[in-house]
């Protein structure tokens, strides 16, 4: 670098990112951010300091090297900016769209201090498209060892710890109950902010690494985790089969025709394609007016989906504030640029049926803050007699899920007091060689936390297996080198 | 491992009831022996088609097949009637999903199985003559051209009432005058089960109901997983809300909410009946020309 940045020297404005118009992108399932073309990534990069001791990487689930990457896309050494991210994150062209980013690497950004936040999720998304464009994958020079290893579940947890396993040499089968790949990513993120396509570029990324996916097979029924350490032959089991059970409001009304899960109404339309009735065969009628209950990324996912899918009028209710909104910064702002309603401090009370058994309206009551509860934030309170109703036709729980039980009910695995599988600081688990991880241990989550427990669970496994692994050796001083320093890249052939 | 990975769905064998009841014997060792009485199946046909929940009729591990028994009474399975030849494959079939039927021991059972609920019933008559049950029972067709699978029952029951609602085999009237009759001749009944359509399971809990006779039914609502994920198939147990996939399918029929069953399996109605009309004027554009495979591949417009 031939001159020190400084924040007086970087561009002052972070380069916008081009979006679909909102009135023609609610029409249809295409991309809303377009990403960075290679011009504004490299204006961009142009943004980081490159500080000694970044806290963007702190902030990263997965610890990523983002000045490095950062760095060599600057130098337009895409591939090096490839190679770098790739070494933590195996899907920088997912997490580059659906991390959120503001409360991790650009939360705690140093530029972000004066000026906004270096972009580093778009500039993470303009590397991982870059890559299945090309078709990059780091598949390294490992003999296989001859371990197997068994992974419950294709969402991100699971394939984040399979690339790991079959990065060290294990022969990785992952199984999904679902006829297609991907978890979250396949039946939840809807293709306007993660395309199919992306994901299954991922996928053919962990088959090159040769990890081999084996969908319609329910674990537990099929066969259980036990079986398949006594008797299918794996050495060692990751369990990541996600939160799935959704929670239902539980006031009158909830079994009405037109209320359903987020997941039920996602799924429909993600997965099973409902969205192009009849020509596939699976249905997904909405009314003309559609509530969503509940502010995080899924309901963001819930309402916009609804609005394609051509609802004249769709609904927010949420039962505290803009501020306490789970949902991703971005998600909320394309929301309301399409036209979403958003009823804040807006509680359900009751679903209103008509006499065929179908939703006809909501009974709300307004909410306001009072103190802080155990989760920090201000807890919403009902206002007495602020009951009011209003017309809808179809209402959407988008409010969290359970723990699933069927883990639970065909194995002796641990659970908590809330049916989550217990797992130690390694992600084992109660039974030898099983780990878990992702939101089925920690209940709903984000998808890089899932990857970030996926790949934790990997170094426990190698730990267990007795397989070297440079997360073991980076811990350790050697030859006088702190292992923190140690170079671990890996060696290219493809 | 090849046989935990390299799953192919072939049918292997179909034999036809009638016009409307088909049978398939789907290839899938693992599943043949992992499934137990009670517990279904969410199949897909092909790769546009719907995820549907059936109830596995039989499974024989030694052969290594599922066996289903299908009434064509939808888009779906109307399709499936039409392609599901020996030797063609399934899409997708997973499972065995639910918790299996608790076999108690319970010395004198009557096994109900009402129309398209005949099949999943006997795995369960079964179970319990294995455990050493006597077993009465009791199944219900249209009339005796539907009639299949006597021979299987009566291998394992000690008692079979027949019932026919034009009384033109066995007695005339439903199953749970059946289940009358039964409870009738043997005042030791311990437990029933019934399978088939929300009303006739209804009918045979409120007539076990006076007699405080255990009565467990087998809840099929509308599903998309099939593994607790998305709440489609919830149904209301006593004043408690169940998935009926995976807290299921059997519940105690006296605390199922059958009118609420009755309502929310109406959901997709208007969207089965767009879909079947669609899949009527499709076929009758194929019987035409005997390459059926042109027409197919025609864009199809969209309804």
């Amino acid at each position: 670098m031939a001159k020190k940045r400084t924040i007086r020297s970087i561009p002052q404005e972070r380069t916008p990112v081009r979006e679909l118009d909102p009135v023609e992108r609610a029409t249809n399932f295409e991309e809303v951010n377009c990403g960075y073309d290679e011009s504004e990534a490299l204006l961009e990069a142009e943004r980081c300091l490159f500080c000694p001791e970044p806290r963007c990487v702190q902030g990263c689930p997965v610890g990523i090297d983002i000045p490095t990457f950062i760095q060599k896309l600057g130098a337009k050494d895409y591939r090096g900016a490839y190679d770098t991210i790739a070494n933590t994150n195996l899907l920088p062209a997912v997490c580059g769209r659906v991390c959120p980013q503001e409360n991790q690497c650009e939360g705690v950004c140093i530029v972000g201090e004066s000026l906004a936040p270096v972009a580093i999720g778009r500039l993470e998304r303009f590397v991982g498209d870059r890559a299945i464009a090309e078709g990059w994958v780091n598949v390294p020079l490992v003999e296989p060892n001859g371990f197997r290893v068994g992974v419950v579940g294709s969402g991100p947890a699971g394939m984040a710890c399979a690339a790991d396993m079959a990065k060290a040499g294990c022969e990785v089968t992952v199984f999904e109950a679902f006829h297609q790949p991907g978890g979250v990513l396949r039946y939840g993120i809807p293709d306007f902010r993660l395309p199919n396509s992306v994901v299954d570029a991922e996928i053919e990324n962990l088959k090159k690494l040769g990890v081999r996916f084996q969908c319609n097979t329910l674990v537990g029924r099929l066969f259980t985790i036990e079986q398949m350490i006594e008797e299918l032959g794996f050495h060692a089991v990751f369990v990541g089969t996600g939160a799935g059970y959704p929670t239902m409001l539980g006031i009158p009304g909830d079994s009405l025709n037109g209320v359903l899960s987020a997941n039920e109404l996602l799924t429909r339309c993600n997965l099973m394609r409902a969205r192009d009735f009849p020509n596939v065969d699976t249905p997904l009628p909405l009314g003309k007016h559609v509530a969503v209950v509940g502010a995080g990324n899924t309901a963001m996912d819930a309402l916009r989906v609804c609005l394609r899918l051509g609802a004249e009028k769709v609904s927010c209710v949420y039962r505290r504030t803009r501020a306490e909104a789970p949902a991703r910064a971005e998600e909320i702002h394309h929301a309301e640029q399409e036209g979403i309603e958003f009823h804040w401090l807006t509680n359900p009370v009751e679903v209103l049926g008509d006499d065929q058994g179908n939703v006809r309206g909501m009974r709300c009551v307004r909410m306001e803050l009072a103190e802080p509860d155990a989760s920090g934030r201000r807890r919403p309170v009902p206002v007495a007699g602020s009951e009011f109703d209003f017309e809808v036709d179809e209402v959407v729980y988008a409010i969290g899920t359970n723990a699933n039980p069927i883990i639970g009910q065909t194995s002796s695995i641990r659970l908590n007091r809330w049916g989550y599988l217990e797992a130690d600081a390694d992600l084992a688990t109660s039974l030898a060689g099983v780990f878990a991880g992702g939101d089925i241990v920690t209940g709903a989550a984000t998808v890089i936390e899932a990857m970030g427990a996926g790949r934790k669970a990997a170094v426990g496994m190698k730990r267990y297996l007795g397989l070297p692994s440079e997360e073991d050796a980076a811990a350790e001083t050697e030859f006088g080198i702190p292992g923190g320093r140690r170079n671990f890249a890996r060696v290219r052939v493809a | 491992m090849a046989h935990v990975t390299d799953f192919r769905y072939s049918i292997v064998a179909r034999e036809d009831y009638s016009d409307v009841t088909f049978m398939l014997e789907v290839c899938h060792p693992l599943m043949a022996r992992a499934a137990r009485p009670g517990q279904f199946v969410i199949v897909m046909s092909h790769a546009d088609g719907e995820r549907i929940p059936l109830t596995i009729a039989d499974f024989d591990a030694e052969a290594g097949t599922v066996t289903l028994v299908i009434q064509a009474v939808g888009k779906t399975t109307k399709e499936m009637q039409r392609t599901c030849r020996v030797g063609a494959e399934l899409y997708g079939i997973a499972g065995p999903m639910g918790i299996p039927s608790p076999l108690g021991h319970a010395k004198k059972v009557v096994c109900v199985g009402g129309g398209l609920g005949v099949a999943p019933v006997f795995p369960q008559a079964r179970g319990f003559k294995e455990a050493g049950a006597y077993v009465i029972g009791v199944l219900g067709f249209r009339n005796r051209d539907l009639i299949f699978w006597e021979d299987k029952f009566r291998a394992v029951c000690d008692e079979l009432i027949l019932c026919t609602d034009d009384g033109s085999a066995g007695m005339k009237g439903f199953v749970s005058q059946g289940v009358l009759r039964a409870i009738s001749d043997h005042a030791d009944i311990e437990e029933v089960v019934a399978i088939g359509p929300p009303l006739m399971m209804k009918a045979c809990a409120d007539a076990t109901r006076p007699f405080g006779i255990k009565t467990m039914v087998s809840l099929n609502p509308i599903m998309v997983d099939g593994t607790g994920m998305c709440g489609g198939c919830r149904v209301k147990i006593g004043d408690k809300v169940k998935f009926a996939c995976v807290d299921g399918p059997d519940f105690d029929g006296h605390q199922v909410d059958f009118d609420d069953l009755l309502v929310r399996l109406r959901r997709y109605k208007e969207e089965e009946r767009v879909a079947l009309e669609r899949f009527n004027e499709d076929c009758r554009m194929r019987t035409v020309p005997e390459g059926a495979k042109v027409v197919s591949d025609l864009p199809r417009a969209r309804g």
